[in-house]
C-alpha cells in the first residue's frame, strides 16, 4: 500500500482536497458536476457540506473515497490521511475503505445487503480488513452495536436488514462505518431518509460518537439545522463549487454570499426564528448549461454585468471566512 | 419455515386435480373414437358396446372422470390399450429413461449457462457481454431437433465417434453406467441442454447486472470489501430468480421433449406420448400426462422451498 505524504503535510492533517473536479462522460453528455473544490481537514473537525440537491455534495464525498461510477473523470488531488485517492488504483483503494475513511449513507433501507444478517455485515469487513477470525470479529461487532446504543444488541446480531426499523438500520449503518476505526468519517445525509424524531436521535449519537472517538467528520446535509448541532466549520456548494465557507457560528450569523443569505431566510432554524421567510426565486441550475459568469446569477438579487462576465472565485475576506462572489455582504460580516 | 413447506405442499393437491379434470377434459374433447383403433375391422354394434363396455367408455364423463381419477389416486393407471399392460409400467421406465437425459442437460445446461451468465454479468468489457447474449440468443432460436440432426451427421455419420441413436446397454440403470451409455447420452443431452442454457445465461446475465446496480453493492465497496467477498454477496442475491429459472427449466426436461426424444429414438415419455397420441391410447396418455403434470408441480414447490431458503426476506410471507 503506497503511503506517500505531502512534504507540506502537517501533523493532524487528515483531508486535503486540491481543485477536485469531477465530470461525467457518457456517449452523450459530457456534464461537469464539481468543480475548483478545495478545502483541508483536521483531526477532530466536523465539516458541513451545505447546499441543494443536485449542487455535488455527495459526488464530492465519494470522490474521497475513490467511489465514483466508471464514466466519471475526476481531476485535481485528493489526499485522505497521507494516501493519494486520485492516484489509487481499485485494489489499493479497497484499503483505504474501511480503516482510513468511512461512509455512512443517506438510504438505509436500501444501504444493506438484504440476504446477509447485520452481524455479518459488519463482522466480514473486520475480517476482511484485519485478517481475524470471525468468531473474534462478532465479539467486536456486539461492541460496537452496543456503542452506536442498538437495544438488546446481541438479538440484533442475527437480524436481517428488513428486521430493523430505519432508525436502527441506520445505527447499525454507523456501527459498520466505525468498525474498523477510521480516521475520516463521511456521513452523507445520514438523517434525511428518517422520520423526524428519529433524525435528531441519530445525529445526537453522531455527535456524541465524533467527539468520543476524535474522528474527522464531512457530513453533508441541506438541513442548516442539521448543520448546526455537528459542525465546526461549513462549506456551502452551489452548483458544483464551494460558494463560501467559514466557522458554523458567524457563517450563520453573517453570511456573506447571497445564496447563503436566502438559504438561510429560506429555511426555519434558530437565528432565523422572528424573520420573515423569503425563498429563492428560481430553481436548480442545469449543470450542462451554467452560465459563463456567476453560476447562482441568474437567481441572484445583488447581479450586476460583472457577474455574467467573470465567474467570481473563493476569496478569503478574513482569517476563516471565504466567498465566491463579486458583490458579498462584507458590511455585516465581522472581519 | 416447516409450516410454509407444509402449505405449500398441500396446495399442490388442488393443483393436481385440476390439471388431472384439464388433461382428462382435453383429451375426450379431441374428436376421434379411442376404440377404433383396436377394433376389428367389421365390427358388430354388439362387439363395439361390449369393448367399450369393458373399458369404461360407455359411462357418463364425469363419471369416467371419476372413476379414473379414484383409480389413479390408488395407484390404477388402467391398462394401455395397444399393449395392454398396466400404464405404470409402461409409464415408469420412459420417466426414468427421460429423467436420465433431463438431469444430464439440467447439469450441462446449469453449468454453462450460469457460468455465462455469471461471466457477462460481472464484466465491464462489451465485447464478453455481447458475445454471450448473442450466444444465447443463438442458442434459444435454433431448432434443437435441427442441431440434433446435425451433430448425428457430423459426429455419427462422419466422425463415426458417436453413436446416433438409442440408449446405451444400461437403461436407466446408473450402477451399470459405462462409456457406452455415456457415448450414448452425449448427443441427445447437448442437443437438449442448448435452449436451458440460452434462457439461464441470460437471465443470469440480466439478474447479476441488476444486483449490481443496487445501492448496497456501494456499501460493500465503500467498506473495501475484497472482490471474492463482494462476488459472494452478488451471487446470493441473484441466486433465488436464477434457481427459480433453472427449476422451470428442469421441469420442463423432466416433461421429456418429443422432437429430442424422437430423433435419437429415446425411449422416454416425449417418445412415449408420441406413441399414446398416433395410437389414440387414451389410458396411457391420460397416465403419462398426469404423473407429468404432478413431477412438474413438484418441482416448482421444490425451486420455492429453495428460494425461501436463500432469501430471508420470503420467509415471511
Ligand atoms: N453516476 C452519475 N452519472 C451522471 N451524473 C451523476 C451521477 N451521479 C451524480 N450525478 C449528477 O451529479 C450532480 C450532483 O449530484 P450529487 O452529488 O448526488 O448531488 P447532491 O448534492 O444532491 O448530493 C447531479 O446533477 C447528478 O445528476
Ligand atoms: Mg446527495
Amino acid at each position: 500500500m503506497p503511503r506517500e505524504t505531502t512534504g507540506q503535510a502537517r501533523a493532524g492533517r487528515i483531508v486535503e482536497v486540491q481543485d477536485l473536479s469531477v465530470r461525467f462522460v457518457t456517449r452523450d453528455a459530457d456534464i461537469s458536476v464539481v468543480q475548483d473544490v478545495s478545502f483541508t481537514l483536521d483531526a477532530g473537525e466536523v465539516l458541513c457540506l451545505l447546499g441543494e440537491s443536485g449542487s455535488g455534495k455527495s459526488v464530492t464525498m465519494r470522490s474521497l473515497l475513490g467511489l465514483l461510477p466508471p464514466t466519471a473523470r475526476v481531476g485535481g488531488r485528493v489526499m485522505v490521511s497521507g494516501h493519494e485517492v486520485t492516484r489509487m488504483t481499485e485494489r489499493q483503494l479497497e484499503s483505504v475503505r474501511g480503516p482510513v475513511a468511512a461512509m455512512v449513507f443517506q438510504e438505509p433501507m436500501t444501504a444493506f445487503d438484504p440476504v446477509f444478517t447485520i452481524g455479518t455485515q459488519i463482522a466480514e469487513t473486520i475480517v476482511s480488513h484485519e485478517g481475524i477470525s470471525y468468531r473474534v470479529a462478532r465479539a467486536r461487532v456486539l461492541e460496537l452495536l452496543e456503542l452506536v446504543q442498538i437495544p438488546s444488541a446481541a438479538r440484533r446480531l442475527d437480524a436481517y436488514p428488513h428486521e430493523l426499523s430505519g432508525g436502527l438500520r441506520q445505527r447499525a449503518m454507523i456501527a459498520l462505518a466505525l468498525s474498523c476505526s477510521p480516521a475520516l468519517l463521511l456521513a452523507d445525509e445520514p438523517t434525511t431518509a428518517l422520520d423526524a424524531t428519529v433524525q435528531i436521535q441519530i445525529l445526537l449519537l453522531l455527535r456524541q460518537l465524533q467527539r468520543d472517538l476524535g474522528m474527522a467528520t464531512i457530513f453533508v446535509t441541506h438541513d442548516i439545522g442539521v448543520a448546526c448541532e455537528i459542525a465546526d466549520r461549513v462549506a456551502i456548494m452551489y452548483a458544483g463549487r464551494f460558494v463560501e465557507t467559514g466557522p458554523i457560528d458567524t457563517l450563520i450569523s453573517h453570511p456573506a454570499h447571497p445564496y447563503t443569505i436566502g438559504l438561510l431566510s429560506s429555511t426555519v432554524h434558530e437565528s432565523s426564528r422572528g424573520r420573515p421567510l423569503a425563498p429563492i426565486q428560481g430553481g436548480p441550475p442545469d449543470l450542462a448549461d451554467l452560465p459563463g459568469g456567476c453560476g447562482f446569477a441568474p437567481r441572484c438579487v445583488a447581479r450586476t454585468a460583472l457577474c455574467d462576465q467573470v465567474r467570481p472565485t473563493l476569496i478569503p475576506f478574513s482569517t476563516t471566512r471565504a466567498a465566491a462572489c463579486h458583490h458579498p455582504a462584507l458590511e455585516t460580516a465581522p472581519a | 419455515m416447516h409450516l410454509y413447506i407444509l402449505r405449500r405442499l398441500l396446495y399442490t393437491i388442488p393443483i393436481i386435480i385440476g390439471v388431472s379434470l384439464v388433461c382428462f377434459s382435453f383429451i375426450h374433447l379431441a374428436p376421434g373414437d379411442p376404440i377404433n383403433s383396436v377394433l376389428p375391422e367389421q365390427a358388430s354394434a354388439e362387439v363395439v358396446a361390449q369393448i367399450k363396455a369393458a373399458y369404461g367408455f360407455d359411462k357418463p364423463l364425469p363419471i369416467q372422470y371419476l372413476k379414473w381419477f379414484s383409480n389413479v389416486l390408488s395407484g390404477d393407471f388402467g391398462l394401455s390399450i395397444m399393449t395392454r399392460r398396466p400404464v405404470l409400467s409402461e409409464v415408469g421406465p420412459a420417466v426414468a429413461h427421460t429423467a436420465l437425459l433431463a438431469v444430464s442437460a439440467t447439469l450441462l445446461s446449469f453449468l454453462l449457462g450460469t457460468s455465462l451468465g455469471l461471466v457477462a454479468g460481472m464484466t465491464t468489457r462489451r465485447v464478453t457481454d455481447r458475445s454471450v447474449t448473442a450466444f444465447s440468443v443463438v442458442g434459444i432460436s435454433l431448432p434443437h431437433y435441427w442441431l440434433g440432426m446435425v451433430m448425428v451427421v457430423i459426429f455419427a455419420v462422419k466422425m463415426r465417434m458417436l453413436p446416433a441413436t438409442g440408449m446405451g446397454p444400461a437403461g436407466a440403470d446408473l450402477t451399470q453406467f459405462g462409456i457406452e451409455d455415456i457415448k450414448h447420452l452425449l448427443l441427445p443431452a447437448v442437443t437438449l441442454a442448448m435452449i436451458p442454457t440460452g434462457i439461464i445465461a441470460r437471465s443470469v446475465r440480466a439478474t447479476v447486472a441488476e444486483v449490481r446496480r443496487q445501492d448496497f453493492v456501494q456499501t460493500l465497496k465503500g467498506k473495501g470489501l475484497r472482490r471474492p467477498r463482494m462476488f459472494l454477496h452478488v451471487i446470493k442475491n441473484a441466486a433465488p430468480p436464477a434457481i427459480a429459472i433453472m427449476g422451470l427449466q428442469f421441469a420442463q426436461l423432466l416433461g421429456g421433449s418429443i422432437l429430442v426424444e424422437t430423433v435419437f429414438s429415446w425411449p422416454g415419455t416425449g417418445f412415449l406420448l408420441n406413441a399414446a397420441i398416433s395410437t389414440r391410447d387414451l389410458p396411457l396418455l391420460q397416465g403419462t400426462v398426469i404423473v407429468l403434470a404432478t413431477f412438474f408441480v413438484l418441482t416448482n414447490v421444490l425451486v420455492d422451498i429453495v428460494q425461501t431458503l436463500i432469501d430471508p426476506r420470503v420467509r415471511r410471507a
